[in-house]
């Protein structure tokens, strides 16, 4: 069981509900992959409409909302929007987002420390997307955040887990889960940051831009399951450090 | 070898200042010089550098068009998902102190002249939203006295009210000025060049504040100091020899980039059509050379944002959209006034896409691309 604040999920895997084909699509691509946190932007809601394309599908489904706040490029907009979202969504989870760098989507660690240690004490539940940075991700946890974001690659890119040795530092040393998000293209690539010891992923282009993104969302589903059932039995290389018996071993005893 | 300059870090000049050290003669020459063999290793690479890009616009890239596309398609669908974004223009006046051969806003144009008020702007924004609209572009011919700042900041609060998101395509101004309309709430500025080649510039536009190529040039760059979310290019094919044009806007769009990090990018290609001025094309861009030149763009810059308007027909755009695009216009009307305060008024260009909003967003979903109406908030990017 994963569990985030006040609340369990069965599922490991989270999805972005960007980048579909079509809403329902979206919809049953959120159905194949058993997943019960789906995050959705601020910005592409809209409220005026009694049925639209990404908030009305949601709804009708079994799924705990997390909004979040892309498009703000400062603290003080990403508090606004997280106002925005707990009125319009009557939720007060968060995926906080800011990352002011347009080409690759980069996090601002500075303005998401800022911001989450307000969000915490405006009573918000707050995820941060963030850099792979052990240091930061120990003051995002300080501030009160329930669980930190760092990326495995840039947004979008497919590239899986380019910073490997900064998560393991990160997963070792959090106290809250380490859900790892963006870069993730493959679910291999989602099974490898189960193994390593992560909460969680998040995964969205990977699934939302596949030929057959229904049957992507199954298969990181089952990923992310193999990947964390393998971390909970214990990976071979982590257990193969005490070898059952040897001449050394014989020769140890008999010290 | 004379390749495509570098980028430079130099920071106060502006691109202007590179701009300058360009030899236009040098690198249409060098345009056409380009392999097979270059251009097989171009679209393996994954980091596309000017170079890379020119050699993509080449005629020696011209058989390799399906591959090409191929690339964009998928690098289009890794960027922006199995979505199109949707807007349409607001033509706020078309009055105009300039001279351009090919416009029918031109001020020798013998048509019917008007400036909306802010009640009829008012109006068009409704006729726009009842379309299903939610992202506009505003645009008005180029008239500082008339049509300046203080008009674009009376109308803005009105038409903010309407829409998630508000783009300007306008003439250039001061980099004040674009503080004032970030605050007013104009979240994007579209600066289209129409040439970098300062000879054919000054051919096409002979009268007005536009034959300061200059002040347009630069423009950008005060675009970007101000701060504003996305900064929009774009040259007129037809104009001048496509392809040294195109790699001139590359190395504006990446040094842009740099500078203004913060600041998304789109880019805008049309091809001058046909309108009341009745232009002739002296350097015409087949349909196959555009979708050349659009998906080499893609695989050199795939965050580009890249827009097709209706002055391209329901078919091309159909076809094309898929393969690199990322926001269209529907349901466009190019004449103030023309949604809904007066539809018969003369138009900027004519329209070769006269599918209504509602039409164009079926015939995505039949081809697996969903429409978005809104991707933005009025309150972002105002700081």
């Amino acid at each position: 069981m994963l569990r985030i604040a006040d609340k369990t999920f069965n599922s490991r895997l989270l999805l972005g509900s960007g980048k579909f084909a079509s809403p329902q699509l979206m919809q049953q691509a959120v159905a194949a992959s058993n997943c019960q946190l789906v995050t959705l932007a601020l910005k592409r809601l809209e409220l005026d409409k009694p049925q639209d394309d990404l908030l009305s599908p949601l709804k009708a489904m079994n799924v705990q909302l997390l909004p979040n706040t892309s498009g703000a490029k400062t603290a003080k907009e990403a508090v606004f929007a997280a106002e925005l979202a707990r009125e319009a969504l009557q939720t007060h989870w968060l995926k906080l987002e800011i990352h002011p760098d347009a080409r690759y989507l980069m996090p601002d660690p500075i303005e998401t420390l800022l911001a989450a240690e307000q969000l915490v004490k405006r009573g918000f539940v707050v995820l941060p997307y963030c850099s792979a940075d052990p240091v930061l991700c120990k003051r995002l946890e300080q501030v009160g955040c329930a669980a930190v974001m760092p990326l495995g690659a840039a947004i979008g890119s497919n590239q899986g887990l380019q910073t490997r040795a900064m998560l393991e530092i990160i997963i070792e040393q959090a106290t809250v889960p380490v859900i790892i998000d963006a870069g993730l293209g493959a679910p291999s690539h989602a099974a490898a940051a189960m193994e390593l010891g992560a909460a969680a992923v998040l995964v969205n282009t990977a699934i939302a831009s596949s030929d057959n993104p229904v049957a992507m969302a199954h298969a990181f589903a089952l990923a992310v399951e193999a990947g964390h059932s393998a971390f909970t039995a214990g990976l071979a290389h982590h257990n193969n450090q005490a070898i059952a018996s040897s001449p050394f071993t014989d020769f140890l005893a008999a010290l | 070898m004379i390749a495509v300059a570098d980028i430079t870090t130099s920071y106060d000049g502006g691109f202007i200042a590179q701009w300058q050290h360009q030899n236009w003669q040098q690198l249409q020459l060098y345009s056409r010089s380009f392999s097979a063999i270059q251009v097989q290793h171009a679209l393996q690479k994954q980091q596309l550098n000017l170079s890379d890009l020119q050699t993509l616009l080449s005629p020696a890239a011209a058989p390799f068009l399906p591959q090409l596309a191929n690339k964009a398609q998928l690098l289009t669908r890794q960027r922006f998902g199995r979505t199109v974004q949707l807007f349409a223009p607001l033509y706020l006046s078309n009055l105009c102190a300039n001279e351009c051969t090919y416009c029918g806003f031109s001020l020798s144009q013998k048509v019917k002249r008007r400036t909306l008020t802010t009640a009829e702007v008012e109006q068009e924004c409704r006729a726009i939203k009842a379309m299903g609209i939610d992202q506009v572009l505003l645009v008005s011919g180029e008239h500082e006295r008339k049509v300046g700042i203080d008009y674009f900041c009376q109308i803005l609060p009105v038409v903010r009210r309407h829409f998630s998101q508000v783009q300007l395509e306008v003439q250039p101004l001061s980099t004040d000025d674009y503080r004032r309309l970030k605050q007013a709430g104009v979240d994007a500025v579209m600066l289209y060049q129409e040439t970098y080649n300062q000879l054919a510039y000054q051919q096409y536009h002979l009268k007005g504040k536009k034959s300061d190529i200059h002040w347009r040039i630069d423009a950008p760059d005060r675009v970007g100091r101000a701060g504003i979310d996305k900064i929009g290019l774009g040259i007129l094919l037809g104009l001048t020899d496509w392809r040294t044009d195109a790699i001139i806007l590359a190395q504006h769009i990446r040094y842009l980039q740099k500078h203004y990090w913060q600041s998304r990018f789109s880019l805008s290609v049309p091809r001058i059509r046909p309108c009341s001025g009745g232009a002739t094309v002296a350097n015409p861009i087949s349909d196959k050379e555009l979708i050349q030149l659009i998906c080499a763009f893609r695989l050199f810059a795939p965050e580009l944002e890249i827009s097709l308007s209706t002055r391209e027909s329901a078919q091309f755009r159909q076809h094309v959209v898929p393969l690199a695009i990322s926001s269209i216009s529907a349901g466009s009307k190019t004449q103030p006034g023309g949604y809904s305060v007066e539809p018969e008024n003369l138009e900027q260009f004519s329209i070769d896409d006269n599918r209504s909003p509602q039409q164009v967003a079926e015939a995505l979903l039949r081809q697996g691309l969903q429409p978005v109406w809104k991707d933005w908030e009025p309150f972002l990017g105002r700081a």
